[in-house]
């Protein structure tokens, strides 16, 4: 997303390609088969929620769609560019994907604005002085601003993981992945990081969240996709999901988290 | 007094001192029986060696004076040093050329000084550095503006023992960076060519490749063809020095979290950008202890070029030790060539302490 872009035009848009889609996927580590033909397209502006048992491959899954991962069968197209051993077309895949992880992972020798504009600078050649005006707009959407010139060991929880979608955001990406972004926070910060999450959401960016926050996913999902044991198990909106999931081990899983 | 509980000065137990010499002593040397002895026993041992130390090195000693003075007295005899400064620390400079290297040794300590600051490196400092590299060259080996040439063989002292551990530590800490970046690559003819290096340096001691270097090099050389003494001697420094650095740094790559990695990654930066950005910052930064502990030692290693008939500051002292006259006084020697080693260690371990300070930005 651009903040230039026609939203509602960009959003809406019938002829437009799938942002993602991952065709008859799977992947293994040595022997273990840890996910087996996964299919989802994900159209502009889509929100989807990823959730399921612990070591069911959500992660795994959403790595492999900027390749941190990589798959070994099927295929993986983002924004039209598949994934391959091409370096040149994961590069690219990487400048339009941005990621925010659950440790944060942010850069702990830089301060919060250089955190902001390395990936400007050096990938997208964005010149310094227009990188940080852009930093900086992105740092008051995160309600951050005033800790530009802190380093980020500096900042609780719930600011770095801010700091952490800003430093995304700065690389004006076409999709989000969010792997389970609160849950190593305190539960008094989990809220201002779901809140800007929502105000992304509400923007159109498109965003795909690994996340156990049922609230988050009633309040912004388009659908719910459930893994279990590296499949995907189920797909429905959020409600649908919550309220009459179709499978056991849907169930299961729902009786055990809500 | 209205007020009954109110304690007053006679209910309170006798006040015991926190502070004060006594509960100092009391909690630092005489805190168990064991420490007590232990106490004593060194009060008892620096009770029988100190005052004669102080006597020797101070009360009886004398400073500047010529060699017969010193034999009819019991104290030390620093005059060895005055007495001998110039050969001890430019060796065989040619007479009347003094000046030379001594400029020369001023301005590589006044650019290593300048260049402590942090916030002066960019890149003008690497031009006053070439600049000042080419001027130490021309110093020391002269032919241009009426200087005569002293070939390189002439250099010793002092001089040469800077040059060869500063040069050595300069070249060999980005080339270990580089060793150590290339064993942990994904090419396995790199990595292999890497490890294959590392471990085959490490396996020798600085001395044999010393040797090697001086005598067996130049037997692979065509006829004719040859190579200074002292730069065979400098590669050979540099080469072992990296080695060890690169096992250094590759510990501090290894303890970088691997989400580091990622973040670089997902935001598209390539390998280059990601180590040169984000991974190594981080990992020389924290083996800033280990690495300075390397340069300390290669710093001293230099002393080992004299199995090659060089003449580095440590060798210009012995063979001052060697002139009848002084021959009896390698105590003072010694001390004053371990004050000199001393004043360059300590300077850089207390400025990398420094720098670990300055670099420190989390919690
Ligand atoms: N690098 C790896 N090597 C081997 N197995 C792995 C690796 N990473 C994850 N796994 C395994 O793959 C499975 C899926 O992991 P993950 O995608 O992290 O699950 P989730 O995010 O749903 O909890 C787990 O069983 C995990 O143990
Ligand atoms: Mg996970």
């Amino acid at each position: 997303m651009t903040m230039d872009k026609n939203t509602a035009a960009y959003c809406s848009d019938p002829t437009a390609p799938p942002i993602i889609e991952i065709r008859n996927m799977h992947k293994w580590y040595g022997d273990f088969h840890v996910l087996s033909d996964i299919n989802l397209k994900v159209k502009r502006c889509e929100k989807i929620v990823i959730c399921g048992p612990s070591g069911s491959g959500k992660s795994t899954m959403i790595r492999c769609i900027n390749r941190l991962e990589e798959h070994q069968q099927g295929q993986i197209i983002v924004n039209g560019t598949e994934l391959t051993r091409d370096i040149k077309n994961i590069e690219t895949v990487r400048a339009e994907v941005g990621m925010v992880f659950q440790h944060f992972n942010l850069f702990p020798h830089l301060t919060i604005m250089e955190n902001l504009t390395l990936g400007p600078i050096w990938v997208r050649k964005t010149p310094k002085k227009q990188a940080e005006e852009a930093a900086m707009m992105y740092l008051e959407k995160v309600h951050i601003a005033e800790q530009a010139h802190k380093f980020p060991g500096q900042l609780s929880g719930g600011q770095q993981q801010r700091v952490a979608i800003a430093r995304s955001l700065c690389m004006a990406p076409e999709v989000m992945l969010f792997d389970e972004p609160t849950s190593a926070l305190d539960p008094e910060m989990i809220k201002e990081v779901l809140d800007v999450m929502v105000d992304l959401a509400s923007e159109g960016m498109t965003m795909l969240v690994v996340t156990h926050e049922m609230g988050f996913a009633e309040k912004v999902a388009d659908r719910v996709i459930f893994m279990d044991d590296g499949q995907i198990v189920e797909e429905n909106t959020p409600h649908e999901f919550f309220r009459n999931p179709q499978h056991e081990r849907s169930k299961l899983f729902l009786s055990q988290i809500l | 007094m209205s007020t009954p509980t109110q304690p007053t000065r006679e209910y309170l137990a006798a006040p015991v001192h926190k502070d004060g010499a006594v509960a100092w002593l009391r909690k630092n040397l005489f805190s168990s029986w064991f420490n007590s002895v232990l106490t004593v026993l060194t009060m008892l041992a620096l009770l029988y060696t100190i005052p004669p130390l102080i006597k020797w090195a101070f009360i009886d000693s004398v400073w500047n004076t010529s060699a017969e003075v010193c034999r009819d007295i019991d104290g030390a005899c620093w005059s060895i040093i005055p007495r001998n400064i110039k050969f001890i620390l430019l060796g065989f400079f040619p007479e009347g050329q003094e000046w030379r290297p001594i400029l020369a040794m001023i301005l590589l300590l006044g650019l290593v000084i300048y260049s402590k600051e942090r916030h002066r490196w960019k890149k003008a400092l690497l031009w006053y550095w070439l600049v000042g590299l080419i001027v130490m060259g021309t110093l020391m080996y002269g032919g241009v503006f009426g200087m005569p040439v002293v070939e390189t063989g002439q250099w010793s002292g002092l001089p040469l023992t800077m040059m060869l551990s500063f040069f050595g530590m300069v070249c060999a800490y980005p080339l270990g960076v580089v060793l150590a970046l290339g064993r942990r690559s994904k090419m396995p003819a790199i990595r292999t060519l890497c490890v294959v290096y590392i471990e085959m340096i490490r396996g020798v001691p600085l001395i044999s490749l010393l040797f090697m270097s001086s005598i067996m090099f130049p037997l692979f050389l065509p006829d004719g063809m040859t190579i200074d003494k002292v730069l065979r001697a400098q590669v050979a420094i540099i080469l072992f020095t990296a080695a060890y650095i690169a096992e250094v740094v590759r510990g501090g790559l290894q303890a970088m979290p691997k989400g580091q990695y990622e973040a670089a990654d997902s935001l598209g930066l390539n390998y280059r950008q990601t180590m040169r950005l984000i991974i190594l910052p981080q990992a020389l930064k924290i083996v800033i202890p280990p690495t300075v502990g390397i340069l300390l030692s290669a710093f001293k290693d230099t002393s080992l070029v004299v199995i090659i008939a060089l003449y580095d500051v440590l060798k210009t002292t012995k063979v001052t030790l060697q002139n009848p006259n002084w021959t009896g006084y390698s105590t003072e020697a010694y001390i004053f060539l371990a004050v000199l080693y001393f004043i360059f260690c300590y300077a850089m371990s207390s400025y990398s302490r420094r720098l670990e300070r300055e670099l420190h930005t989390g919690h």
